[in-house]
């Protein structure tokens, strides 16, 4: 780089004062995703601890129920810490936390860690089938419309890839897991309608789930690859006469899977919601029912660990998806920079 | 033609949106009252299918389904309304609120606001239900302060793109107080986006609030909603299947007109310049290679229209013979880079190319001439204004795909050949520079990359459209002196596209001045520079040339396809 006088070209990116981080963009971009990750989770902490001190009236009492004796709302204040001040408490649940002792559960009297840990591999069976299939499906099928009808060209396929999606789009997903319930359940007998005792009960619940995501991101990719197709690499690429396959496969592909993968980021992440309502339409075993559940039972300790897990991981898909974007695309991250 | 100009008001999703709303409304204000007593009276006639009396059946209490489903209807939109008015008017005053506050406190809350956008909302809504018992007051609650994140987030970033806009910059140095600023520019700028954003928190209210309801956690019997109907619905979905239909055709149809409104505000706001569908004519192969012409390039009597619209280029022909370059000039709109095109094979699939004659060697350019011919035959380079090559990919994949495409090269061969055509090319570090994303090359090495691969490839015609504009004068020097010498060393012909006739009397054997789609004039280099030219269109371009290089440079607006 030293001997770039020689050369009469103008360097395109000025090389700015040494300032260490921003020569290694990998480092400040790694860096700023730890930040993001310890600040989710501080956020996290903050709003799973409020929410025992937030609750009207005594917290004791509205856990225990109304009919609670003496005895059991007294346990349930000392379980919560709640015969301390307001900063013991917390600083009992952050070290809780730090030992991974997240409290015990009322109604079951198993560790919260446990009872979490029990649940989450169904959430993500769920959720990560449901976003793969998403992406196969619907970047494919994105890519071919958007082929299909480039320059005008279709006018029909046009209207029928809009009306089918917008279609699918208008109806929740739960509404959509009932009715496949009664479609293919109880109509057909196709596939269970509850439980998760064998890979057919996968079935339902992974396409109420999928069904929206798939149409919202297959409009993203359609219109991202129509932009793309105007792009003057594009025209380049053609100048080369390479094959559709290649054109596409090496030349579209990448520029809208950046494009998608940051507007989708989002969609992917609030599968997680969906997941939760999808869990007690199909009574999935996951940490959405189980919320569900301990929410109806206020049952704090499982409550405040599994918002702060469901969070989690809402985190991780997030950062997941920038790390996915710089690897395919180092301009995303070389823009922080 | 006007891009700018606003859609229209009464588009028919707004009417759609506005009459389902409508119909809404009413039902919301008449079921309540006129069907309370089939909607909530136990009778014996439990769990009954389908009939005259009920359309859709009966629940196990001996209710009518379809009546409660309608009755409903005015507790949920009650419910989304206020959800809704708590997310826009707490969204507004916390983005106020951030936009007013230092930029240090802006900066960190705006980060905040970000991070909450990004989760998803059910889960904070969640919390607030934990903390407070299920019913109506506490879903309300939840779904609205779930919502403020992303009102707050398009509040302050609105509120901070107006205020440093061109208008109040200019209002603020007139000297208008700012509370008037505010009243007079920044809110009514802002109120469409809000209006539409509205729509889009009212939809997803609906969504979540039913769907509260629906995992027991929003309303509580006798109360009911939606959500709460389609939950009951699901506990007796075997005997009574039926049930289903009221709350989910309800649900829908609300969500639909709430994205019907927001859709046609969105398109008003925002109206997409609309591509007109049109269909490409079947061009008949028309060209015979006609009688044994010395020429390596033929067109005659080339048009090139938009489908039922207006000619682009009205007529064109011209030769170039094997070795020679061929100038294309004229001003944007010309047709100069349509002409090009048509030669290579590479128009815009929208436009309809015809010609009496149009061949390149002896493949037919208005057929299907074979791909790897027109590969290894044609080299294409074209304007760089930094978006020739494609961002996601290394240099090296792109400058040698026409080696490994079209000339059986492997990997490894292909990138020492172009490595040894970009020394050629005065390319420093070749071997790294393809390593690179192209973006890190400067707009001379991309052009010269460009130039390299001809230097393998060896093709019979460069077609290059206005290669040189985007460049610097002292990299278009340089970037010429390589176009002179790939035709020195190899002799290839070339149709040279530009709008600047001091590049091209330095380069080109002939001169084809075009105007409004069709050549006004020939010229030799030799007329250009003696400036011995006739028609009024080529004085007025000799004029327009700078003459001294230290003048701003005009550099004419990209010709688009």
């Amino acid at each position: 780089m030293s001997a770039s006088i020689v050369h009469q070209e103008s360097q395109p990116v000025a090389a700015p004062p040494t300032t260490g981080l921003r020569e290694r963009p990998w480092l400040r971009f790694s860096l700023r995703r730890l930040g993001g990750l310890v600040l989710s989770f501080v956020l996290l902490v903050g709003v799973t601890f409020v929410i025992v001190p937030l609750i009207p009236g005594d917290p004791a009492i509205a856990a225990a129920g109304q009919e609670a004796s003496g005895a059991q709302i007294e346990y349930i204040r000392e379980e919560l810490g709640l015969d301390q001040p307001l900063y013991g408490q917390f600083l009992d649940y952050v070290g809780g936390l730090f030992t991974l002792d997240l409290g015990t559960s009322f109604t079951s009297g198993e560790d919260v860690a446990s009872v979490i840990l029990a649940r989450l591999p169904f959430t993500a069976e769920l959720a990560v089938l449901a976003i793969s299939l998403v992406l196969i499906i619907s970047v494919p099928v994105g890519m071919l419309v958007a082929y299909l009808t480039h320059g005008g060209r279709r006018p029909w396929l046009d209207h029928l890839f809009n009306f089918v999606t917008s279609l699918v789009y208008s109806v929740p997903q739960y509404v959509m897991a009932t009715l496949l319930v009664v479609v293919f359940a109880v109509g057909l007998g196709l596939f269970p309608a509850a439980g998760a005792e064998n890979l057919s009960s996968l079935v339902l619940p992974t396409l109420a789930l999928m069904l929206l995501p798939t149409c919202v991101v297959s409009r993203v990719v359609r219109r991202e690859t129509a932009v793309v197709l105007d792009q003057d690499y594009i025209r380049t690429a053609r100048g080369w006469r390479i094959g559709q396959v290649r054109l596409f496969g090496r030349y579209v592909l990448p520029n809208v899977i950046t494009t998608t993968l940051t507007l989708s980021g989002l969609i992917l992440a609030a599968q997680l919601g969906g997941a939760i309502v999808i869990e007690t339409v199909f009574a999935w075993p996951g940490l959405g029912q189980g919320i569900v559940d301990a929410i109806l039972s206020r049952d704090y300790p499982v409550i405040r660990g599994t918002i702060l897990i469901l969070g989690l991981m809402a985190t991780v898909i997030i950062i997941l998806v920038d790390v996915i974007l710089a690897i395919i695309d180092p301009r995303t991250m070389e823009a922080e920079a | 033609m006007n891009s700018l100009k606003r859609g229209g008001l009464w588009t028919p999703s707004m009417m759609g949106g506005l009459l389902l709303g409508l119909c809404l409304l009413i039902l919301a204000v008449v079921a309540p009252v006129m069907l309370s007593t089939p909607a909530s009276e136990l009778t014996g006639q439990a769990g009954q299918d389908p009939s005259a009396d009920h359309l859709l059946g009966t629940d196990n209490l001996g209710r009518d389904n379809l009546a409660r489903a309608l009755v409903a209807t005015r507790l949920t939109l009650l419910m989304t309304a206020g959800a809704t008015i708590l997310a826009v008017v707490g969204g507004m005053v916390v983005g106020v609120g951030i936009w007013l506050s230092s930029p240090r406190v802006r900066k960190i809350a705006l980060r905040f606001l970000e991070t909450a956008v990004a989760y998803p909302s059910l889960i904070f809504a969640l919390v607030i239900a934990a903390i407070l018992r299920p019913g109506v007051v506490s879903s309300v609650v939840a779904i609205g302060i779930a919502g403020i994140p992303s009102f707050a987030r398009l509040t302050a970033n609105l509120a901070a793109k107006i205020s440093t806009s061109e208008y109040v910059t200019t209002a603020r140095l007139l000297g208008v107080r700012p509370s008037a600023i505010a009243a007079r520019h920044i809110l009514p700028n802002m109120a469409e986006p809000l209006l539409i954003l509205a729509t889009t928190v009212f939809a997803l209210s609906l969504v979540e609030l039913s769907a509260l309801s629906f995992i027991g956690l929003g309303v509580q019997s006798p109360s009911y909603d939606f959500g709460l109907l389609l939950n009951e619905s699901l506990t007796q979905i075997y005997t009574q299947p039926t049930s289903v239909v009221g709350p989910s055709v309800m649900i829908v149809l609300t969500g639909l007109a709430a994205m019907l409104l927001g859709d046609a505000l969105a398109a008003r706001a925002n109206p997409r310049a609309s591509r007109r569908a049109v269909r490409r004519p079947f061009t008949p192969a028309v060209a015979e290679i006609p009688d044994r012409d010395t020429a390596l390039v033929r067109v005659e009597n080339l048009r090139v229209s938009v489908p039922g619209g207006a000619d682009l280029v009205r007529g064109v022909s011209l030769t170039i013979e094997p070795g020679e370059v061929v100038a294309l000039v004229g001003e944007s709109g010309s047709g100069k880079s349509l002409t090009s095109m048509s030669v290579a094979g590479l128009q815009a699939e929208e436009l309809e190319v015809q010609a009496d004659v149009l061949r390149v060697d002896d493949m037919n350019m208005l057929g299907q001439p074979d791909r790897s011919r027109l590969g290894r035959e044609i080299s294409v380079i074209y304007q760089d204004p930094g978006s020739t090559f494609n961002p996601s990919l290394r240099m090296g994949v792109q400058l040698t795909e026409v080696l490994r495409t079209h000339l059986g090269m492997g990997r490894r061969r292909a990138r020492k050949l172009i490595t040894e055509a970009l020394a050629q090319v005065n390319i420093s570090e070749p071997a790294h520079r393809l390593r690179q994303h192209p973006h890190k090359l400067s707009g001379g090495m991309r052009q010269r990359g460009m130039i390299a691969t001809t230097l393998v490839t060896t093709p019979k015609l460069i077609v290059a459209d206005e290669p040189t504009t985007a460049l610097d004068v002292t990299v278009q020097h340089e970037v010429l002196r390589q176009f002179r010498r790939i035709h020195r060393t190899q002799g290839t012909a070339m149709l040279f596209v530009s709008h600047d006739l001091g590049v091209v009397e330095a380069l080109c054997d002939r001169i084809l001045v075009m105007k409004e789609g069709e050549i006004v004039e020939h010229l030799t280099p030799a007329q250009l520079k003696s400036h011995d030219v006739r028609h009024p269109y080529t004085k007025a371009l000799m004029e327009a040339v700078p003459v001294v290089d230290v003048s701003p440079r005009v550099t004419a607006p990209q010709e688009s396809l």
